[in-house]
């Protein structure tokens, strides 16, 4: 695993190019690595949302691995059945039992948070063999940026809108990766592609680890964030360097910080290129900070030293 | 009274705040997003609250809550969404909640093609919940339709303690048109029967008038029993066939002797005609334009727009298309609404055009079809 660098990630593409993504879309270059990674010996049980219409027009698809579009609430659930049926067909000899094929669900922020937590929850407590990735662009992008269970504090959506009263959302995003670990389930992990060989590594460690295993991947959206395309590897990078998003792991209940931030930024640098944020006061802005500060605290704690640093401003 | 030039969802959600609209749950779903959107901004000016849940069981479940503390409530949602709805829509109709869904139908089955029209689930709009009950849909065609069916869904459901479903499409989702927006006060608004006996003598499903019984609030001091189980007057649990019997008959009935009431059409030329297009909805403009296309040919076409579709007033459709010979029904689906004029109007023949298109089904199209059978 060490020894991954950027000139040894696989040359092969998964994800064939000429879908409808936008430009400079997150979303894109996480299935792109996420393919990349896993290789071609999956399956792929894809919610509704953003990535499956516009990699899915029909008679085109941009994935060269088997991939079925399932409803809104339900990826966890046929990923569950698919799994069963592998199983199944491997002991009855149709299937070569040795060869190994990963079952992967992937969900968007409203069908993993919000719509599709039930199938989620209860595909983590049967332990069926998948690989469960949200990619998370903290809205409901696909129907036109409205508010999800995962929007953070103060972002403006079409649902949470900013003006005198209403500062867009007010409420905290969902921490699903304590929900998935809530569920003793062996490996769950952030990932951010920003830093590239931590993401590979911990979608191979899931791909390989046998039961559920859940990676949360941090995906900016050019629209609904309101920033310039060519921003969107800028804002992932600082998410984590503003300690925003951590880059972590639960391995069976040993929580690692995978990339320590021993200085932080000032969240403002992560906040002010986004448009979504464009209306939030000097004081809402250090509102965030004192709300971030006190994630970091927390994420200290868990794990029993300083891996994120102090705010070191200018 | 004002006059603006709007989309088919914003004259839902304009209407919907003169209804007297307090509470709204959303879930985000093409083509019916916009009128959540548009509430999010603007039900809060007018003391009312809009909240977003997890998906749309959430949402229609909060609307029923809020609906039984007094709030008038509604949500709008699409064919997969509505899907979703039908368990707690069977629950506010054993309850006789009064609520409002907004149904904007797209292209299906499943995600089909959301931002397009359809008019696939009109027979799932009232038939869709379980316990073989009905109720009231209705469908509008334009944006000024939209604006006064919405206010008329309001009265019906606090009328009759129903939810109603106020169908409307893609097309008309996103269509502008001019709006007269006439205000409160130049408006019928119904509200629901409170009770007015005291509350040892209130019995929560005893009907007051015409089936409906008086509906007595959280936190209005009266023992209320929002019952989902077979129930007698007072709200008890009683499996018992007579009871279950008499409690079936009010439901069915309390609907479907309101059909004269609630009946809403408009027609044009159908005194005297040879043939009748009936249809509903978007498709609706584009029967009327085909009727006109063969009146100009010498046919007599008149055209029969139904507003309301449940509960089927079947004398008053009869009469109106009584002097044609053959009538046609005109869909953007496989002949569904079809079957239930059928089903009605055995002595003339019924023919079913229905045309598939994403958009509206064209005038032309419609007239080529229609003309061989005249």
């Amino acid at each position: 695993m060490s020894t991954l660098t950027i000139a040894t990630l696989p040359k092969d593409e998964l994800l064939a190019p000429g879908h409808r993504m936008c430009q400079g879309c997150g979303a894109a270059i996480v299935m792109r690595h996420l393919l990349k990674a896993l290789g071609k010996d999956i399956i792929i049980a894809h919610a509704t949302g953003c990535v499956e219409v516009t990699t899915t027009l029909y008679p085109e698809t941009a994935w060269r691995v088997p991939w079925i579009h399932v409803a809104f609430e339900n990826a966890a659930a046929v990923a569950s059945g698919i799994e069963a049926a592998v199983k199944a067909l491997k002991r009855k000899g149709f299937i070569n039992p040795d060869k190994k094929i990963k079952v992967v669900a992937i969900g968007g922020d409203g069908g993993t948070a919000d719509i599709g937590l039930q199938a989620l929850s209860g595909m983590l407590e049967r332990g069926h063999d998948v690989l469960y990735v949200l990619y998370d662009n903290e809205a409901y992008m696909n129907t036109g940026i409205q508010r999800s269970g995962a929007t953070p504090m103060y972002a403006w959506t079409t649902t949470t809108p900013a003006g005198k009263v209403w500062r867009g959302e007010w409420r905290r995003k969902k921490d699903m990766i304590s929900i998935a670990v809530a569920h003793k389930i062996p490996y769950a992990a952030t990932v951010n592609f920003a830093y590239i060989t931590d993401f590979y590594a911990k979608i191979r460690k899931a791909a390989e680890i046998e039961g559920p295993t859940f990676i949360h991947a941090f995906s900016p959206c050019v629209p609904g964030w309101r920033y310039e395309p060519h921003l969107t590897v800028k804002i992932a990078k600082l998410a984590v360097q503003t300690g925003i998003w951590v880059n972590y792991e639960v391995e069976k209940g040993v929580f690692r910080v995978t990339t320590p931030v021993p200085k932080r930024l000032p969240v403002e640098e992560y906040l002010k290129l986004q448009g979504r944020f464009a209306h939030l006061t000097r004081e809402e802005i250090e509102r965030v900070q004192r709300m971030v500060d006190e994630d970091v605290d927390y994420i200290n704690k868990l794990a029993g030293t300083t891996v994120i640093g102090p705010v070191e401003r200018k | 009274m004002r006059v603006d030039y709007i989309t088919g969802n914003t004259a839902i959600a304009e209407a919907a705040i003169v209804a007297g609209l307090k509470f709204y749950a959303g879930y985000p779903i093409t083509p019916s997003s916009d009128i959540f959107e548009y509430l999010a901004r603007e039900l809060p000016k007018h003391g009312g609250h809009v909240i977003q849940f997890e998906d749309e069981i959430a949402s229609i479940n909060a609307v029923i809550g809020a609906s039984w503390a007094c709030a008038k409530a509604m949500t709008a949602t699409s064919g997969p969404g509505f899907s979703l709805m039908l368990e707690a829509i069977s629950l506010a109709v054993i309850t006789e909640t009064p609520l409002v869904i907004a149904y904007v139908m797209r292209t299906g089955p499943s995600t089909g093609v959301p931002t397009r029209a359809g008019q696939y689930d009109v027979l799932q709009a009232t038939y869709g919940f379980h316990g073989g009950l009905v109720i009231p849909v209705l469908a509008a065609s334009t944006p000024q339709e939209a604006y006064d069916l919405t206010v008329k869904a309001f009265n019906v459901s606090e009328m009759l303690r129903t939810p109603v479903v106020l169908l409307t499409d893609a097309t008309i989702a996103h269509t502008y048109g001019k709006v007269i927006m006439r205000e409160r006060g130049e408006l019928e608004i119904i509200e629901r029967i409170r009770p007015l006996t005291p509350p040892d003598k209130y019995k929560p499903y005893e009907p007051v008038k015409e089936h409906v019984p008086a509906m007595a609030c959280f936190g209005d001091g009266y023992n209320v029993l929002v019952e989902s189980l077979t129930h007698d007057e007072r709200g008890y649990y009683a499996p018992r066939t007579d009871v279950q019997r008499k409690l079936m008959w009010r439901l069915y009935r309390k609907i479907v002797d309101s059909a004269p009431k609630l009946f809403d059409y408009s027609a044009i030329g159908l005194e005297g005609c040879d043939y009748a297009f009936i249809s509903y909805g978007s498709t609706a403009l584009s029967a009327q334009v085909a009727a006109k296309m063969l009146r100009e040919k010498g046919y007599r076409v008149g055209t029969l727009k139904l507003r309301t579709l449940y509960p089927i007033y079947e004398d008053g459709i009869r009469k109106l298309v009584s002097s044609a010979k053959k009538v046609f029904v005109i869909e953007n689906n496989v002949g569904l609404y079809y079957r239930e004029l059928r089903a009605i109007l055995r002595d003339k023949e019924v023919v079913s055009v229905p045309i598939i298109d994403l958009d509206l089904p064209q005038p032309q199209e419609i007239v080529e079809v229609v003309k061989q059978w005249l």
